[in-house]
């Protein structure tokens, strides 16, 4: 139980620095947005071609303070009216999370407040309901990103069931891989996502894995189709190959989500991660989503892709059921998504 | 009153102190739960000495070279602490830290830590009056263990050694004449010897602001440098 009192005007500071985004944000009363400053490393690893951890920690030590800076700023709050700071603890890069934990423990502890340590799978959970606040439980939410594809049942609060995930590669990852292949650069999803709408897309019948299997994905096998297609004919148009390799990724997705709300009877459809900002993804599923009788939400893309908003509602929210972490709180890179960091 | 952060080696060592001297310390020899051990013991300390944030006049950090992540953890903590309390900040080299370990010695000090991938970081100095800053003869820099024992026997003259980096590559330096080494009483930089370095710092301004601390680092990230070689094979 807390002895916390959360409310509407309830202020919190949030860091994110799991993976290649710096961010802070100040968010009031779990969902009024004052803040939110996101720098981006992606350029910083677009030439290793994707995202290197010790390269990313030592972005995150050179933006921490402007970051800082920029979400009280912009904010137009004095520091003193933060009522508790949270930052991202898991999962993630390991040495990229330590940046943010310890930059939010020592602002804590100076202000004398609460410190949250959070859950970085749940905060993507909450970008959906930060966007829509009329979403209600239970919902569906497709958490798709570089690192993670999860269809989870949100039946209230802190209360999740992962209902079906990636038995290989996550769906971002699948994007890298493929857009490394045929040269067009990194990352894979906002380069394919753009020439995909110049080709076409029933020109290469790509597999459908697992497609009348249960609720997991699989992705690591349309990625060697795709490649060994393209071996086989050379002279096929990179444009053909992405637009029939994204809606072979988007079909099993809207699929298989669309299939988990069935089931579970869910009140709406949520998307969230960096994937969730695909135009095909967001167009399919809000249409076979509505013609299925689903209320489907599309948080803006800037909700879907890493930021500390979504940090500071998720933080809000575990503060007034749990109270607050211990300021021996560390970094858990492979937290599951129904931890509560202590 | 400074608060001083050692985070660059295994251990982490918080310490208070002004220009009278270390007013409380502690240390714990962490196996690298950094970020777990450091923001409880600040608060400890700082409670034990009965020392308010209120009281702090600056912050002080070691900026390696050391533990990439031990590193990081102790400048984001004592960043963010400077920030939030408009504090200036006094950044110190590890060596020079190490250094301190043997503060009394009238010869030339090496001071070295252990690099990790077979290799040391150091730098050599010249002690001055006790308290004083160590003055730095050469600028810290990382190499083999091999290259620095030629280093020391060209000098031709009489050296005291101190740091991990000695300790954890003895054969390689046994046969220097002339070197004097502390073993295991000077192997890693201490807390307190920080926070004495940051007060003659201070004391001579020498700060900076929070957001111009910088990690030491002395290596390139290895994708860097696999990147680099790759650009210049081709
Ligand atoms: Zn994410």
């Amino acid at each position: 139980m807390s002895n916390f009192v959360v409310n509407e005007s309830t202020v919190i500071l949030a860091l994110e620095t799991s993976c290649d985004e710096t961010a802070a944000s100040v968010v009031m009363g779990g969902n009024d947005v004052l803040s939110s400053i996101v720098s981006s490393q992606i350029e910083i690893h677009a030439r290793f071609g994707g995202v290197v951890p010790e390269v990313a920690s030592r972005a995150h030590m050179e933006a921490l303070i402007p970051v800082m800076q920029s979400a009280i700023t912009e904010a137009g709050i004095l520091p003193s009216r933060i009522d508790a700071v949270a930052a991202t603890a898991g999962p993630g890069l390991i040495g990229a999370l330590l940046v943010g934990v310890s930059a939010a423990k020592s602002l804590a502890l100076v202000w004398d407040k609460p410190f949250i340590g959070v859950n970085h799978l749940e905060a993507h959970l909450y970008a959906g309901l930060l966007d829509d606040p009329t979403l209600q439980f239970p919902l569906v939410v497709l958490l798709v990103s570089g690192g993670h594809t999860m269809i989870i049942e949100m039946r209230g609060h802190g209360d999740y069931t992962v209902l079906g995930r990636t038995i290989d590669d996550a769906a971002g990852e699948a994007y890298d891989k493929v857009a490394r292949y045929l040269d067009l650069g990194y990352p894979g999803g906002p380069v394919i996502d753009r020439i995909a709408s110049q080709g076409n897309a029933e020109a290469i019948d790509f597999p459908r894995a697992m497609e009348h299997d249960g609720l997991n994905v699989s992705f690591s096998g349309l990625k060697t189709s795709v490649i060994n297609y393209v071996k086989k004919n050379p002279d096929v148009a990179n444009v053909d190959v992405a637009a029939s390799f994204q809606a072979a990724v988007v079909d099993v997705l809207c699929t298989k989500t669309i299939r988990a709300a069935q089931q579970i009877g869910a009140k709406g459809i949520v998307l969230g991660g960096g994937v969730s900002a695909n135009s095909l993804l967001r167009a399919q599923m809000s249409e076979r989503g509505a013609a299925a009788g689903f209320k489907v939400a599309l948080p803006s893309r800037a909700m879907c892709t890493d930021n500390a908003a979504m940090i500071a509602a998720a933080a809000w929210h575990r503060l007034g059921a749990d109270g607050p972490s211990s300021l021996s709180c560390g970094a858990y890179p492979n937290l599951k998504l129904d931890a509560v960091p202590r | 009153m400074i608060l001083g952060i050692e985070t660059s080696v295994e251990h982490v060592g918080v310490a208070l102190g002004d220009y009278r001297g270390v007013r409380a310390h502690s240390m714990l020899a962490s196996d690298r739960r950094h970020a777990e051990s450091l923001t409880p013991m600040i608060q400890f300390v700082m409670q034990q000495a009965e020392v308010e944030m209120s009281d702090l006049s600056a912050v002080a950090v070691d900026v390696g070279p050391g533990l990439f992540t031990g590193m990081r953890v102790g400048i984001a903590t004592a960043q963010s602490i400077a920030w939030a309390l408009e504090l200036p900040m006094i950044s110190v080299c590890s060596l020079d830290v190490v250094a301190m370990n043997a503060h009394w010695s009238e010869s030339v000090v090496a001071a070295s830590l252990d690099a990790r991938r077979g290799e040391v970081y150091w730098a050599l100095y010249r002690m001055r009056a006790i308290g004083a800053e160590p003055q730095r003869i050469t600028e810290p820099v990382v190499s083999s263990p091999e290259d620095l024992a030629v280093h020391l026997a060209d000098r031709g003259e009489e050296i005291v050694c101190v740091g991990s980096g000695f300790d954890r590559h003895q054969e390689v330096f046994q046969a220097l004449q002339w070197a004097q080494f502390l073993g295991a009483s000077g192997s890693y930089p201490l807390a307190t010897h920080l926070v004495t370095l940051a007060g003659q710092r201070l004391a001579a301004d020498d700060t900076v602001l929070p957001g111009a601390v910088e990690p030491m680092y002395l290596r390139a990230p290895d994708a860097e440098i696999n990147w680099q070689t790759r650009g210049a094979a081709s």
